[in-house]
């Protein structure tokens, strides 16, 4: 797994590629964490690169936007999310948690 | 590969992309589509963190066989383990019509498994250990 950052006026963007499992989840809960530490609760996740997910990320995406939407201060949205992922998401029930964009451009826009 | 494969790994969570690639290499040849690899993936993802989570209760404490085995077009992966007994009516199914509130992403492993593949067993003895097979029929994979 690769994660890269990016920082707007309005949100943070962090880019991930690869696979989030239980061995690289923790690192992706520690990038969230870091915006979050700092008061950054707009947060766009683009998934178009990520090959996989299991449930030890799912964890993390659920407990970020817990930390995010408390007393309204902001959100987690997903961007570019691939079609097999979304079928998880929307297995697991995910899909009324989070807003999606198809790309991460309308994501960062929409905040 | 009418023959059954078996290979073993750590059960260390930097396993899991090798036993990934081991077994979505089957379902490929087994002419799966898309979708029902990654399910296979998950699938077997889910049920090896599992076993180093909670059969060895952390990593590096024993080893995972896996094995992949394909046969009249369906795809059977069996694997197997060392660690504690494994009660799987003992985990409660996930509410995933919940609230964000009321989330907490346990279970959802289990969950994956049980609605992604068309069997599922848990097996266990002394001398064999657990043993959990999985079984994706070409009917729903094609």
């Amino acid at each position: 797994m690769e994660i890269a950052t990016r920082e707007f006026k309005r949100c943070a963007v962090i880019e991930v590629s690869g696979r989030i499992d239980s061995a690289t989840a923790p690192e992706l809960a520690e990038t969230f964490n870091e915006f979050t530490g700092e008061g950054q609760y707009n947060l766009v996740l683009d998934m178009g690169d990520v090959d996989f997910i299991s449930s030890a990320g799912l964890r993390v995406l659920i407990d970020t936007q817990k930390t995010c939407q408390r007393l309204n201060r902001g959100k987690l949205v997903l961007a570019d999310v691939p079609e097999h992922i979304y079928e998880a998401f929307d297995l697991a029930g995910f899909v009324a948690l989070f807003d999606f964009y198809d790309e991460q451009v309308e994501a960062v826009g929409g905040f | 590969m009418s023959q059954q494969q078996t290979r073993t790994f750590p059960a260390r969570y930097d396993s899991l992309a090798a036993i990934d690639r081991f077994v979505a290499d089957a379902a490929e040849r087994a002419g799966f589509d898309s979708g029902a690899i990654y399910q296979v993936q998950l699938a077997v993802d889910e049920a090896c963190s599992n076993i180093i989570e909670h059969a060895y209760g952390g990593e590096g404490r024993g080893v995972i066989e896996c094995s992949r085995h394909i046969e009249d077009g369906d795809l059977r992966v069996v694997i197997r383990d060392y660690g504690q007994p494994f009660d799987p009516s003992t985990v409660p199914e996930p509410d995933v019509d919940a609230d964000l509130e009321e989330r907490t992403g346990g279970g959802l492993g289990l969950f994956f498994i049980r609605h992604i593949m068309d069997e599922v067993t848990f097996d266990f003895d002394i001398e064999n250990g657990n043993v959990l097979t999985l079984v994706k029929r070409k009917e729903s994979a094609c």
